[in-house]
């Protein structure tokens, strides 16, 4: 399926992250959007309330981001596709619906354009601080997955992915801008809307008497309804058997948890996206994402400069995280470099993967502003070593 | 014979009375009887007096009761 | 025939059903609730109030929040959701938005609806939101055990205030006036006739609709106070309520002992959310202007 011509503002485009990301969200079909102001997030949802009432759907401002987080998935069951957008601190308050809908299995995307934190931090420069609440920030276990754009273009393109793969799977899926990235203005490309592709939404084609809402089909992932179409279903938020009933039962619970988790395996084996390069050779990777992948770009460059084979590895995808390339790697470099703008986050998750056959260097920045690409190159010189 | 009946499910029931205390024409009391949980359903004592007006099934929190009235 | 045992006595036609039936979870019975509880009753109402407005069932959803109340939406036989503890307003705005044709009931507890939810309820009436929202008040948090609500009446002992409560409480009916709900009434479980005429009212109706139905607790909050059980709650609600159509929502405040007044208070025509978008995009934009189609499609 490709997407609706109406949503895709096709052409060539001189715009911001938070812009891009809009347009993106549009051309995957998002035709409800509830939101909240903080910056650096808004730009994203006034440009769709700009933009939307000539396509046709909803913008709706709502009293907070525990409100703006439950609307859209409301609106998801009413048969839109739908998702709303923060920073920090309102992604904290949102972390109650992420729950909600890693359980109830709402496929919804959720854009954070992250700043310094903890609590109001820095509302107007950029950190990286949210990876690991954007993983684990709801209680309970669950899977996500969370994706982090370096460019405006990427923006625009992984907003589409998000959608894609929230309805694939049925996971709240997170977009993780930072605010260089949200503020960052270049070239975007929007492409015909007939070379977009839009993942539909699982509806089932069982008749109301023969359908369980959440029946895993092979891939583990149910069919969905929506409401009005007289299958007269139930969802809750409580622990849930395959009829969405209530059911406080271990192994209810057991099966349905390893499920929400286990469902996303896929993505984590082998389709997990990263963008790599001069691993061939590479006896030190620098592991990097959103704005710090660019300026870790300098200190690569300036390294093979120097001699060193250093290698790049960008998550694209942070979660599920790509343990298995890492793992692979691991085996056969000497160290991972890592540098982002928080005091250790994915570094850890680095270290995790790399199960110590090869070290781990945090190249740590609190946020405020961009590391200097020497700190970088230096971490990387040392690694060589 | 009663204009209508009152059809009790007994093992539904968890004997808070509402049923009794508000049929406006007397026709219930509580069983001294115990259900499997350990109430006292409601009984028919004066069943000839039903109007079948059902409003013991609209008070009935429990689903366990409801009125109704024959076909004539 | 034999008072001891449990066999009915009287002629029942072999076709009977109970009128609920067709509106519950059958196979989710029995339910949660406490014996003397309210809560069933008021669904009781609402099952009729469903049936007398002819409602199209397959375009009814109920949503709730969390707590006793918050269970309906698992027993009711419609498209029914259960979310999050105080955001069953929000759930039901993204809801309604997205499916207009579809009829949406918030269905939640004083708690749910006031404290945690309180925000969401004055915003979703001040746009007056095409909700119908049927808060069952127990005057206390009965699901986590009776502590404090916001509808608490001062000196109750509740979990949270062994030694009584000294807040004072919000007048619902008054806070829903205030915010701009289009239609405000108050029946107690006592009322089923009334109470299920007032549902069936704001089932026919545009705009936000908000009706407080006084429930008892026997369990949490009457046994700590020493009011006997719940049927002693319905004899009280007998004897102290006084029906006062259209009575200005401030003087209608409740106690623990005092006069309950129960009536329709207000019922005014004002343009919900969805025309009053309608009416500023079309002024604004005119012919440009795209009515909301948000529905997505699976493939073929």
């Amino acid at each position: 399926m490709h997407a609706d011509p109406k949503g895709v503002l096709t052409g060539v485009h001189f715009i911001d992250g938070d812009h891009a990301c809009c347009e993106g969200t549009l051309a995957a079909g998002a035709r409800f959007a509830a939101g909240y102001p903080i910056t650096p997030s808004t730009e994203v949802v006034e440009r769709f309330a700009s933009r939307i009432p000539t396509i046709g759907g909803i913008f709706i401002q709502m009293e907070d981001e525990l409100a703006a987080s439950i609307a859209i998935q409301g609106a998801v069951w009413g048969g839109a596709k739908a998702f709303t957008v923060t920073s920090g601190p309102g992604f904290s308050l949102m972390m109650e619906h992420i729950g909600y809908a890693a359980i109830t299995e709402t496929p919804c995307v959720f854009i954070d354009v992250q700043r310094g934190g903890p609590s109001t931090g820095l509302p107007t420069l950029p950190a990286q601080a949210d990876m690991m609440q954007a993983r684990w920030g709801s209680h309970g276990d669950y899977g996500i997955v969370a994706l982090c754009p370096n460019s405006p273009q990427e923006c625009f393109d992984l907003a589409v992915t998000a959608f894609n793969l929230s309805e694939e799977f049925r996971v709240p899926v997170m977009m993780m801008l930072d605010e260089c990235v949200g503020h960052m203005t270049e070239k975007v490309v929007i492409p015909e809307a007939e070379s977009i592709a839009v993942t539909p939404r699982r509806y089932t084609k069982r008749p109301p008497a023969e359908y369980r809402p959440f029946e895993p089909m092979v891939d583990l992932v149910p069919e969905m309804v929506k409401a009005g179409d007289g299958y007269r279903f139930h969802v809750t938020g409580l622990t849930h058997d395959e009829r969405g009933y209530p059911s406080m039962h271990g192994d209810t619970q057991d099966r349905m948890v390893r499920r929400l988790q286990d469902k996303l395996k896929p993505l984590a084996n082998g389709r997990a996206l990263c963008e790599t390069e001069d691993l061939d050779d590479a006896e030190v990777v620098v592991v990097s994402y959103e704005i710090t992948s660019r300026v870790a770009q300098r200190a690569l460059q300036a390294a093979r400069r120097q001699g060193i084979r250093a290698g790049k590895f960008r998550l694209v995808s942070a979660w599920p995280f790509p343990s298995a390339r890492i793992r692979e790697l691991a085996g056969r470099v000497k160290a991972f470099v890592v540098p982002e703008l928080n005091l250790g986050q994915m570094a850890l998750e680095v270290e995790r993967a790399a199960q110590g056959k090869a070290r781990t260097i945090s190249v740590s920045h609190a946020g405020g502003t961009v590391h200097d690409p020497d700190t970088i190159l230096e971490a990387i010189l040392e690694a060589a070593r | 014979m009663a204009k209508g009946f009152v059809a009790i499910m007994a093992e539904r029931c968890k004997g808070c009375g509402f049923c009794v205390e508000f049929c406006p024409t007397r026709v219930l009391t509580l069983s001294s009887a115990f259900n499997s949980k350990g109430y006292h359903p409601p009984y028919p004592v004066a069943a000839e007096k039903c109007s079948g007006c059902d409003l013991c099934g609209m008070y009935c929190p429990d689903f366990a009761i409801f009125g109704g009235r024959h076909a004539r | 025939m034999n008072e001891t045992t449990l066999e009915i006595p009287c002629e029942i036609p072999e076709d009977a059903r109970n009128p609920v039936e067709p509106f519950l979870r059958m196979d989710r019975m029995p339910h949660i609730w406490c014996a003397g509880c309210g809560i069933g009753t008021t669904v009781n109402c609402f099952t009729r109030a469903l049936l007398d407005s002819k409602a199209n069932l397959d375009k009814v959803a109920v949503v709730s929040g969390i707590g006793c109340t918050g269970r309906v939406a698992g027993y009711a036989r419609l498209d029914s959701f259960h979310t999050t503890h105080g955001r069953a307003i929000p759930f039901a705005t993204g809801l309604k938005l997205a499916n207009p044709e579809l009829q949406v009931v918030v269905y939640s507890g004083d708690g749910d609806l006031f404290a945690i939810g309180g925000n969401h309820f004055i915003h979703a009436a001040r746009r007056n939101m095409d909700l119908k929202v049927i808060c069952v008040n127990n005057m206390i948090y009965a699901m986590t055990g009776g502590q404090t609500a916001p509808t608490t009446p001062g000196t109750a002992i509740t979990a949270t205030a062994p030694y009584g409560v000294s807040e004072p409480t919000f007048n619902l009916a008054s806070l829903a006036e205030a915010a701009g709900a289009s239609y405000v009434a108050r029946w107690t479980t006592y009322h089923v006739k009334q109470l299920a005429r007032s549902m069936e009212e704001v089932l026919k109706r545009k705009g936000f609709c908000f009706i407080e139905v006084l429930s008892p607790c026997p369990t949490l909050y009457q046994r700590r106070n020493k009011m006997g059980d719940g049927l002693d709650a319905m004899k009280d609600y007998k004897a102290k309520s006084k029906v006062r159509n259209g009575a200005p929502t401030g003087e209608c405040a409740l106690s623990m002992t005092g006069e309950i007044v129960v009536g329709k208070f207000v019922d005014r025509e004002r343009p919900d959310y969805l025309e009053l978008l309608r009416a500023q995009m079309t002024e604004t934009l005119g012919d440009r202007y795209a009515e909301p189609e948000v529905s997505c499609c699976s493939e073929g």
